[in-house]
């Protein structure tokens, strides 16, 4: 039979959200006491875990280093048991490097480097299990480990993707959404300020659907970061708590 | 609001895969019921008052089928008595794997309004998902949501009516099944007493498909045929080469005999011979089957025998004399010819569709399984149960197969629908688009949903992206009667002395937007078909006879396609634009050539079609001189009676200058266009190419040539062209005709095909290194794409990824190529079918004709006044036959005393042979030239008497 289903009459979708449902996400700041900052993020079936060192001072060679902001180092990997099929994944293959430099780059635009100069703020993502969406799965956990590491930002930076399926914006793809063919978009978006930190996408799409499946990812995005603000809060209950003690 | 549920999936593909995947429950599906207060859903789907009346449930109820019964009932349930049905989505999914057609049945009827079926998300509903249980096989835990989510509705619906009578009844026809829920407190009947049970509907009855309990109590126990492999064990035989996989073709002429074609490459034999209903095994025309090849000394040649079933409707019978009819056909000695035999091994898919046919009524007079004959040949009788065959004898019906199984002569079927009575116009018009393929049902509200509200008119912003040309004076020139108008022309001289013509075409691509339901809907109708007295329309109404029909005074969008020529009709320069134009005259051709040969009219549009007809004849002259084919085949018009519809006079259509006026216009604005879209997208251009035939194929035209002293080149389309020029006998002008209506059958057919998949544009019929088809968007789907090609190549609109995908494109073009044969064929067995009409109401008729063509039996006919063609058999079954001695190097048939040539000049008799009312024929036979005991006397004179009114 022809592929899946992505969208049935009635507005499901495979999993049984509407359209603009975003998936389940859960998450939980300092996971790891040795780092400056840690979290881990679910978003569905897809699972990250980010890690921040720094600032401190650049490492390795000095010409790498700026005057007049910090340098952003951001690594990001996956883990051998994250897919269906077990598979080693070495150290900066293509997919790999090229997700590094797309969070470096969503990150430069949110951190506020400029306090720090001649320093290193590193990043390091980990995806855990795929599930579709590990680029905003990892932005989202990275902002999670950069608010528990006290690093200064300008806003939360949440990422989330949106897809086009039958004339509507899907948001937050599942795996099978995604390689089900159809266009997919991931969005990068400081919430309060309503500015694009990233905007990848690399299928086709008409033109004149491109508004709307912006606006739809941007929605998401906009979900997400309440999702992220009250983790942080309830974080800090919990750390002022035991701090009081 | 959100329940998050994981659960684990294993799938094959390649290997075993883990796949996970999230499943939300969620608790804002409601039940789709108008009864329902609690449930927040705008637009309830499910009446109050269902009513379907009922000796079972005399109360009202839903109707929840399992998938089983939604698989093979589904003729009952889209019949428009069933209404307020719950469709579940594990049923829909299950039927979406299963089997396609059925899957767009049941969409197309829950989008009907009327029948109130409404699709309950069960799957993802807090309440009804269940999780499968350790051991439990998919389709019984698929059964038990099922059940679940019957359950549910029965509590839901009593506690929003209070305990009131709403109720929902289960229909599954498993026992196991139908126990379980009996246990839990559930309504459930079988299909089949429910339908019994409705009141004043005993037709339904009949469309109840056979369950496999029922057939073992029809059938004797006897095997008749060996057992059809697992599926496992055929593919992996087909893997190891022990099977070959391939499409089984039953022969039209012999029930015993049919071949498989091997689709696979690189495979020696690609051609599987098999004879007797045992190597047969229950395959059907057109299955998927797996084929066992046997040893070589077992290979025989095709017989040439001809065989139909015509054995009575007895169950044993028959079943002796099936082998006894395969030996004697091996003792031929045809060994040079020997084919690869085999037999049927399994069946990978069935391809059964419902078959149009007729009743062979049992003898017994009470019996209820009749045996049904499918018009098509090539399809085995079906056995049926009905108990209104004394209805239905002498009427066309359709009936579908449900099996058939190893003990059962014939496989089991069930009606489907009456279509009439046998030989009437409607019905037999209804039978051949059924059996040709042709998408005929009126359009489905989906697809109607996207026509443009009426009243509709130019807007503002079509204004300003058109080019204005409403001042221009164009006009169409078209068959009398045409209301699809898809072609205007125009022509007017420029102030620099040029001229300018116009060809403007109905912008359909306006109208149908990619991808929605219409498009789909004629991308799969692919062409508009023509039947005598009737259309079958690729678009629905409203645009194929109004918005995109180039009226007389009306203002149209058009794409339009402008060349400016000098007097040589050499082009300057050409322009394309979507317009905006507004037709100033709709003439027939008559009309036109009247206008251009009265030399007293001299407006503008007689100035502007006598300018085009100049230089349509220039194009025409230059275009032969290149070497383009003018080809001959005898088409017919018929005169309709205005009232009765049947047909009263029959005339070979007749070609005015205009016509080639038309034709000649249309035929430069497809090349241009075709180049235009080449260069802007060299890989998914959709263009039209007509082979070059192979040599061999002219065999027939070169010694029919040779036998009246001519030579006919054929080394190039400019060679052949000449030489048909140049070939003429005295006092023979009907010789040159029938030449060319030879060459034509020696052509190749013209397909369409994607420039990216495909080297060889080149078109041999009109001499034309490209060419596309752009002109008639309102009746062919290409001229839709090519439209669309055009458009985004000179801005005026936008791509998509399909229209860009050459993939997509050539699977397109190949529908297209199929609807396009099948519409042909439809059309020659319209013609046929009115030509019987026309025959059936002449009486015998005595006509001179041509030999066209020379077989070992039989001489071949073509009588030119009514371009009808038959044969003359020589040989009878009840008649001992004449000497015969077919030369083939001639060819000629020497019957008795006398050689037959082709070409020559004969006289038949021409009467209807109504014998098999299925199958009625022209039957020929033969007048002059006398022989003895072959020809007949020449007829009363009582049909004579009618003659004088079809010499006129």
């Amino acid at each position: 039979m022809a592929g899946l289903e992505l969208l049935s009459d009635q507005g499901y979708r495979l999993d049984g959200r509407k359209a603009s449902e975003l998936r389940k996400v859960q998450a939980r700041m300092s996971v790891f006491a040795q780092a400056d900052g840690s979290a881990y993020l679910e978003q569905g079936n897809t699972k990250a875990l980010a890690v921040v060192y720094g600032p401190h001072e650049t490492r390795g060679s000095r010409s790498k280093s700026l005057h007049d902001r910090a340098v952003i180092n951001c690594q990001y990997s996956m883990a051998t048991f994250s897919t269906a099929e077990r598979k080693r994944r070495p150290h900066g293959d293509r997919k790999s490097s090229e997700m590094s430099l797309h969070l470096k780059q969503t990150f430069e635009a949110a951190v506020l480097t400029e306090l720090y100069p001649r320093s290193q703020i590193d990043i390091y993502v980990k995806i855990l299990q795929a599930d579709g969406g590990n680029y905003s799965a990892c932005v989202n956990a990275a902002t999670l480990a950069l608010v528990d590491a006290g690093i200064p930002m300008r806003d939360y930076v949440c990422a989330c993707t949106a897809g086009f399926v039958e004339d509507t914006p899907l948001a937050d793809l599942c795996h099978a959404e995604e390689s089900g063919g159809g266009t997919a978009l991931a969005l990068a978006l400081l919430p309060r300020s309503g500015n694009i930190a990233l905007l990848q996408m690399d299928a086709r799409l008409h033109q004149d659907h491109l508004d709307a499946l912006i606006e739809a990812a941007m929605t998401a995005c906009k979900g997400v970061s309440k999702v992220l603000d009250g983790v942080v809060r309830q974080h800090l209950e919990e750390v002022s708590v035991l701090t009081r003690d | 609001m959100l329940k998050s549920k994981t659960f684990v999936k294993k799938t094959r593909s390649g290997g075993v895969l883990k796949i996970v995947r999230e499943h939300y429950l969620r608790d804002d599906i409601w039940c789709g019921s108008e009864v329902c207060k609690e449930c927040k859903d705008e637009a309830p789907v499910l009446q109050e008052h269902a009513c379907i009346e009922s000796d079972l449930c005399s109360y009202p109820h839903y109707l929840i089928p399992d998938t089983n019964v939604l698989l093979h009932q589904i003729d009952i349930l889209v019949d428009p008595l069933i209404r307020n049905v719950i469709i579940l989505q594990t049923v829909l999914q299950e039927v979406r794997h299963r089997s396609a057609p059925v899957y767009k049945r049941i969409k197309d009827a829950i989008h009907e309004k009327e029948k109130h079926f409404y699709t309950f998300t069960n799957e993802h509903h807090r309440e009804t998902f269940i999780e499968r249980e350790q051991g439990e096989s998919a389709n019984d835990r698929n059964d038990r949501a099922i059940r679940v989510a019957a359950k549910w509705y029965t509590d839901h619906l009593a506690k929003k009516t209070n305990g009131g009578s709403l109720k929902v009844v289960l229909l599954t026809d498993d026992r196991a099944n139908k126990e379980k829920a009996e246990q839990d407190g559930l309504i459930v009947y079988r299909c089949e007493e429910y339908i019994k049970s409705l009141i004043g509907n005993p037709e339904l009855m009949d469309r109840l498909a056979l369950q496999p309990d029922d057939q073992n109590e029809i059938t004797g126990s006897k095997l008749l045929f060996p057992e059809h492999l697992p599926l496992s064990r055929i593919q992996s035989g087909i893997k190891n080469g022990m099977y070959l996989q391939g499409t089984f073709h039953a022969n039209r002429d012999n029930y015993l005999e049919g071949k498989v074609f091997i689709n696979r490459e690189g495979e020696e034999i690609n051609e599987v011979l098999l004879q007797g209903l045992q190597n047969l095994n229950r395959a059907v025309h057109q299955d998927v089957v797996a084929v066992e090849l046997f040893p070589k000394e077992r290979w025989v040649a095709p017989s040439s025998v001809v065989l139909q079933d015509d054995s009575p409707n007895d169950e044993d019978a028959d079943e002796d004399e099936t082998e006894n009819n395969v030996n004697p056909i091996r003792s031929f000695d045809y060994s040079s010819v020997l084919k690869p035999t085999g037999r049927v091994v399994g069946v990978i898919k069935r391809n059964w569709r419902p078959f149009c046919g007729m009743l062979s009524q049992s003898m017994i007079k009470e019996a209820t399984r009749h045996l049904f004959t499918p018009a098509d040949r090539r399809i085995p009788r079906i056995r049926i149960e009905t108990r209104q065959a004394a209805n239905l004898v002498g009427q066309r019906i359709m009936v579908a197969i449900d099996g058939w199984p190893k003990n059962s002569r014939y496989p089991n079927g069930h009606f489907v629908k009456n279509l009439g009575s046998a030989g009437d116009k409607e019905t037999e018009t209804e039978v051949l688009l059924l059996e040709h393929d042709v998408p005929h049902q009126p359009f489905s509200q989906a697809v109607l949903s996207f026509l443009p509200q009426m009243p509709w008119s130019i807007t503002e912003e079509d204004l300003k992206v058109r080019a204005d040309l409403r001042h221009l004076c164009v006009c169409s020139v078209d068959p009398p009667g045409c209301t699809d108008i898809d072609d205007t022309l125009h022509c007017r001289e420029l102030e620099n002395g040029n001229l300018e013509v116009g060809v403007h075409i109905a912008d359909v691509s306006h109208f149908i937007r990619p991808g929605n339901a219409l498009d789909q809907e004629a991308a799969s109708r692919g062409t508009t078909v023509y039947l005598c007295g009737k259309r079958i329309d690729m678009v629905p109404e409203l645009l194929s006879s109004n918005l995109c029909s180039l009226r007389t005074s009306t203002l149209r969008l058009a794409f339009s396609c402008i060349w400016e020529m000098n007097h040589n009709a050499e082009i300057i320069k050409a322009h394309f634009t979507k317009s905006i134009i507004n037709s100033k005259a709709s003439l027939t051709y008559a009309e036109a050539q009247m206008r251009i040969d009265d030399s007293n009219m001299n407006d503008d549009i007689t100035k502007s079609l006598r300018g085009l007809n100049r230089l349509a004849k220039i194009l025409k002259s230059r275009r032969i001189a290149k070497g383009a084919l003018t080809l001959s085949s005898p088409e017919v018009r018929f005169h309709i009676d205005s009232e009765t519809h049947d047909p009263i006079d029959m005339q070979s259509k007749e070609l005015k200058e205009t016509n080639s006026m038309v034709e000649e216009f249309m035929l430069l604005a497809n090349i241009s266009v075709a180049q235009k879209i080449y260069d802007e997208f060299s890989e998914c251009a959709l263009l039209r190419k007509h082979p070059s035939p192979p040599p061999s194929n002219y065999d027939i035209l070169i010694k029919a040539a040779k036998s009246r002293d001519l030579n006919i080149l054929t080394d190039s389309a400019k060679a052949l062209a000449d030489s048909l020029n140049n070939a003429t006998v005295e006092n023979f002008p009907y010789f040159n005709t029938l030449l060319r209506i030879l060459a034509t059958r020696c052509m190749m057919q013209a397909v369409y095909f994607c420039s990216g998949m495909d080297s060889d544009f080149h078109h041999y019929g009109l001499a034309s290194p490209i060419y596309t088809h752009f002109t008639s968007p309102i009746r062919r789907y290409a001229d839709i794409i090519v439209h669309r090609l055009l458009a985004v190549a000179i801005n005026a609109d936008s791509t998509y990824p399909d229209l860009m995908d050459k993939h997509k494109q050539t699977a397109l073009c190949n529908n297209l190529n199929y609807r396009h044969k099948m519409a042909q064929y439809a059309q020659r067995a319209s013609v046929a079918f009115h030509t019987q009409l026309f025959f059936k109401n002449k009486g015998i008729i005595n006509e001179e004709g041509f030999i066209l063509f020379v077989r070992k039996n039989a001489i071949i006919i073509l009588i030119p006044k009514f371009g009808l063609e038959g044969a003359v058999f020589f040989d009878h079954k009840d008649k001992p036959s004449p000497r015969l001695s077919f030369d083939s190097e001639g060819p000629t048939l020497k019957v008795e005393e006398h050689t037959f040539r082709m070409f020559d000049k004969v006289k038949v008799t021409i009467s209807l042979d109504a014998s098999n009312i299925q199958h009625q024929r022209i039957r020929m036979a033969l007048v002059e030239p006398v022989i003895p005991g072959v020809s007949v006397p020449v007829p009363e004179s009582e049909p004579e008497a009618k003659k004088p009114k079809l010499d006129c």
